[in-house]
């Protein structure tokens, strides 16, 4: 089954979690994730730093080695991430910002990104909302 | 053929930048020309609420942009009866025009659309 997966809440929120592990099992399962769509506060979880305590789980950390190695489409809304402080170099140069907190393999797109993958998927699978 | 996708709007437009977001959704589909729909349920159906002074918390009106969905394309707009009823809201005095929907109707509603986010 081809998956898009959704998500809205921030890397410390559970759903953050049963979202990263819904996205683990969906590909041991041999499913498809046709992309990850980072919305709301979410966009913290694709932030470079985060720092979790050692005896912590990394939830951003788990989310960038999966990316990476499934190397699955990680996208994250721009107009969200931007009003949270979450910048590419890019970005960070465009706002004149002093340095970006957002690299490889995540990349920074509109909401159209969420309507397309929402089309070509058997299900849109949403994670974090009220 | 398309897939549809109903926008569920669960919050007041005083409590963060959530309902802005999830109006910004069904925009952009709107702008694409996607069969979709939004539903105001719970604190969502405060956005519809008339005389609402958001200049009062420096927010800007949400009002405005919900205005813009049928200019959109987004014509399909409900609100759930109880959480009108709930809140003390009278369905004429709404902002918006939307269909107001039993809890039945909303059963029926969501069980239409091919996908739904929740916000």
């Amino acid at each position: 089954m081809k998956f898009a997966i959704a998500l809205f809440a921030p890397p410390h929120a559970p759903s953050s979690r049963r979202a990263l592990r819904f996205a683990q099992a969906a590909l041991a399962g041999g499913h498809e994730i046709v992309r990850l769509f980072f919305y709301q506060d979410a966009v913290h979880n694709a932030s470079s730093n985060v720092v979790s305590a050692q005896d912590e789980l990394d939830i951003p950390g788990e989310w960038r080695d999966l990316v990476r190695q499934q190397q699955l489409d990680g996208v994250v809304c721009i107009a969200a991430a931007l009003r949270r402080g979450i910048l590419n170099e890019q970005e960070a140069q465009r706002y004149e910002r002093r340095t970006g907190n957002l690299d490889a393999p995540w990349e920074l797109s509109g909401l159209g990104q969420l309507h397309e993958a929402a089309q070509t998927v058997d299900r849109l699978v949403c994670f974090g909302g009220p | 053929m398309s897939k549809s996708l109903l926008i569920i709007s669960r919050q007041p437009p005083w409590a963060g930048p959530s309902a802005r977001e999830a109006l910004d959704i069904a925009l952009a589909g709107g702008a694409f020309d996607l069969p979709l729909a939004m539903l105001f349920l719970d604190d969502g159906v405060f956005q519809l609420a008339p005389a609402q002074q958001p200049s009062a918390l420096q927010q800007k009106d949400l009002g405005a942009n919900l205005q813009a969905l049928p200019l959109f394309g987004v014509e399909s707009l409900y609100a759930s009866a109880r959480s009108l009823q709930e809140r003390g809201l009278d369905q004429q005095t709404l902002t918006l025009a939307v269909e107001v929907l039993d809890d039945a109707a909303l059963i029926a509603l969501i069980d239409r659309y091919d996908q739904v986010i929740t916000l």
